[in-house]
């Protein structure tokens, strides 16, 4: 019965889905190749997921029921305990000499992993990285979603000139190399923890951006936001009360990734000597284990398999969420 | 006595075509107004554009849209959003994508009042509680803090009536209310909205392409064929005397029982051709698909004229013609 004289929601899905493939491809995918977060196009095609009660609570058993994200969430678990129990299982400043130099790991129980060139302990350094490697991607996390959010929902939801305008500014990050950007930042700035947070989220934004702004393009042509119209409800209810909710799944998803790739930067910063000299980092400590590689690798692999782990427990998360989350994925099926 | 909502000379524009002309309705208070036509015939588009609830190419190109006095075609954004939901809302379609599924129905209703009647947030739960028993929705203690995925399609579009008069609106408009619905849920939606109608003295448009929901609740009834108003009438008048082709076409192609028309008996009777034949036509849209055409129809507009008081006809051929011979020659096929 519907002919040309009423909202075609999914069309309108459509085109938002063939305008996002016509986006060029982000060039920090290819830098950060561990993220593989379901993009725009996708994103903007699949239907309404829902975050009520009843399906999340359907969504987290379909989470708890997938071993490889439970494994996830136990490694980030064990990390993220260590990294709060830091002061108290090594209160001593990790920077300072504990022990004869360059001790394997096993060599003395006073070291289960061992000590590097200057004797410091390798295992204190590694918990106490621990805490930085979280800190900063959790933080850059939250400030790359919340840029990423506001910018990619006024540009979905207003369209027309604000929406090119966003869009051509999100391509400009896009376009600079993102690695080169966060050193030209840190650079700039004095090289602390706040500010290694804010210039990671700073080049994390735009893919939230897109990705928020592909589910606001769908979302936007519901019925349920020209519902919203007719009860004269403004611009920012519609915004955050009627549409953010609806176009969150994926982001969630989404964040997960961000993390870790917020980690990897901060870590790559560390083991070029940009990180904050006054805190020990995994990537700092691969960068002075770097020299010894031959005589001592382990001061290299330690902390290397810990950011192995911790990333790809964020992954495996991020997988499991999409699985859980995507209603074609988990077989719940759609109403 | 000034009309409640007085529409005049409606015009919708999109880049590339005019899909509503020149379309005049007037909707009193406590009156039940039906717009009725086929897919396409700009029924719906007419409905949004009241409430400036077009599409975003699609503009309102002329004509006022007077309600209480103001002209809401022209009424800045901030006075046009206190007028949405509060005085005149608005009835969809399909419940299900209407509701917002993230938020429980008592939530979405307590928002409305609590936006345009400022209630606080425990006297908006209470509020939606009223209401749901309002639209006569059972225990409605329990189902305020469900969901719309939990709920029967039925239950979803009295939750949708329960928002839309949650502030007591003077103008109700229903764009096809029960099309998503079963047929024995439509009468029971369509008994409630003429419940309430009458209860809330609200006027109520109601737009549909089921003549049997004209038929029983509507009080007047404007018929609209390819974005312009064809014909208008009291719904007794029109269904007793229809003056138009296309609405005699219309209802001849309802089967009723006691004309013995059965499709066990023989075809059903329609209307040759589609709306889409209009396209490109300079005279009369429904020429094409006319029995009764004649070469003055095909070169410009028929006026719509008044013949009676409340009664409009855009047809020269049989408003000049006695009636009842016309309505022989009109089922066609």
């Amino acid at each position: 019965m519907h002919g040309t004289d009423t909202f075609n929601p999914t069309a309108g899905a459509r085109i938002a889905a063939s305008r996002e493939q016509n986006l060029p491809p982000s060039p920090g995918a290819e830098a950060w190749p561990n993220v593989h977060a379901p993009d725009a196009a996708r994103a903007a095609t699949q239907e309404v997921q829902r975050l009520t009660p009843a399906h999340g609570r359907r969504a987290l058993r379909a989470f708890l029921a997938n071993p490889t994200a439970v494994a996830g969430c136990l490694i980030l678990v064990f990390v993220t305990a260590a990294a709060l129990l830091a002061p108290l299982l090594f209160p001593d400043d990790p920077l300072e000499l504990a022990g004869r130099p360059l001790l394997w790991p096993g060599q003395d129980p006073r070291f289960p992993l061992g000590t590097d060139a200057l004797g410091r302990n390798v295992l204190a350094g590694l918990v106490h990285g621990a805490r930085v490697s979280l800190l900063i991607g959790a933080s850059a996390a939250i400030v790359g979603l919340l840029a990423g959010i506001l910018i990619g929902a006024t540009a979905g939801y207003f369209g027309g000139a604000v929406d090119d305008g966003l869009v051509k500014l999100v391509e400009i990050f896009q376009t600079i190399p993102s690695f080169i950007l966060l050193i030209v930042l840190v650079a700039i700035a004095e090289p602390s923890i706040p500010a290694i947070a804010l210039a990671i989220g700073a080049v994390s934004w735009p893919q939230v951006a897109r990705l928020v702004r592909a589910q606001f393009r769908a979302l936007k042509e519901k019925e349920l936001v020209a519902a919203a119209h007719a009860l004269g409800y403004g611009h920012a209810r519609i915004i955050f009360r009627e549409i953010l909710p609806n176009a969150l799944p994926p982001v969630i998803v989404l964040i997960s990734v961000t993390v870790a790739t917020a980690i990897l930067m901060e870590s790559a910063l560390s083991f070029m000597g940009l990180g904050d000299p006054n805190v020990v980092s995994w990537g700092s400590m691969i960068g002075a284990g770097r020299e010894l590689l031959r005589t001592a690798w382990y001061l290299a692999a330690v902390p290397g398999l810990a950011i192995v782990a911790t990333v790809l427990a964020l992954n495996l998360i991020g997988d499991g969420l999409n699985d859980a989350l995507n209603p074609r994925l988990s077989g719940e099926g759609q109403q | 006595m000034s009309a409640l909502l007085d529409v005049r000379g409606l015009s919708i524009a999109f880049p590339k075509a005019t899909p509503v002309r020149d379309v005049s309705l007037t909707v009193e208070a406590g009156e039940t107004v039906a717009l009725v036509g086929e897919s396409g015939s700009g029924k719906s588009l007419t409905a949004l554009a009241l409430l400036r609830l077009l599409p975003e190419r699609a503009r309102i190109a002329s004509g006022e849209v007077l309600f209480g006095g103001r002209d809401l075609a022209r009424l800045g954004d901030r006075e046009l959003r206190d007028v949405r939901g509060r005085d005149i809302a608005m009835v969809f379609q399909e419940p299900m994508t209407a509701l917002n599924p993230v938020l429980s129905v008592g939530d979405q209703i307590a928002e409305v009042v609590r936006l345009h009647q400022g209630l606080s947030r425990g006297a908006a739960r209470a509020r939606a509680v009223e209401l749901l028993d309002l639209v006569r929705i059972p225990e409605p203690q329990r189902r305020v803090a469900e969901y719309p995925h939990e709920l029967s399609g039925g239950m979803r579009q009295r939750v949708m009536i329960a928002i839309a008069v949650a502030c007591s609106p003077r103008l109700l408009i229903a764009d096809e209310p029960t099309t998503a619905l079963d047929v024995t849920i439509q009468a029971q939606v369509l008994d409630l909205l003429d419940a309430l109608r009458r209860d809330l003295s609200m006027g109520l448009l109601l737009i549909t392409h089921d003549l049997g929901v004209v038929a029983e609740w509507a009080d007047r009834v404007a018929v609209m064929y390819a974005g312009r108003k064809v014909e208008e009438a009291p719904f007794e008048v029109l269904f007793a005397t229809p003056l138009h082709p296309y609405t005699r076409g219309l209802l001849a192609a309802s089967p009723r029982l006691e004309a013995g028309q059965h499709c066990s008996v023989g075809p059903l009777n329609e209307i040759r051709g589609s709306i889409a034949s209009a396209a490109g036509e300079k005279g009369c849209a429904f020429a094409p698909r006319c029995p009764l055409a004649r070469a003055a129809c095909r070169i410009a507009v028929p006026d719509l004229v008044s013949i009676a008081p409340g009664r409009l006809s855009a047809c020269p051929v049989t408003t000049a013609a006695p009636v009842s011979e016309a309505c022989h020659a009109a089922p066609v096929g």
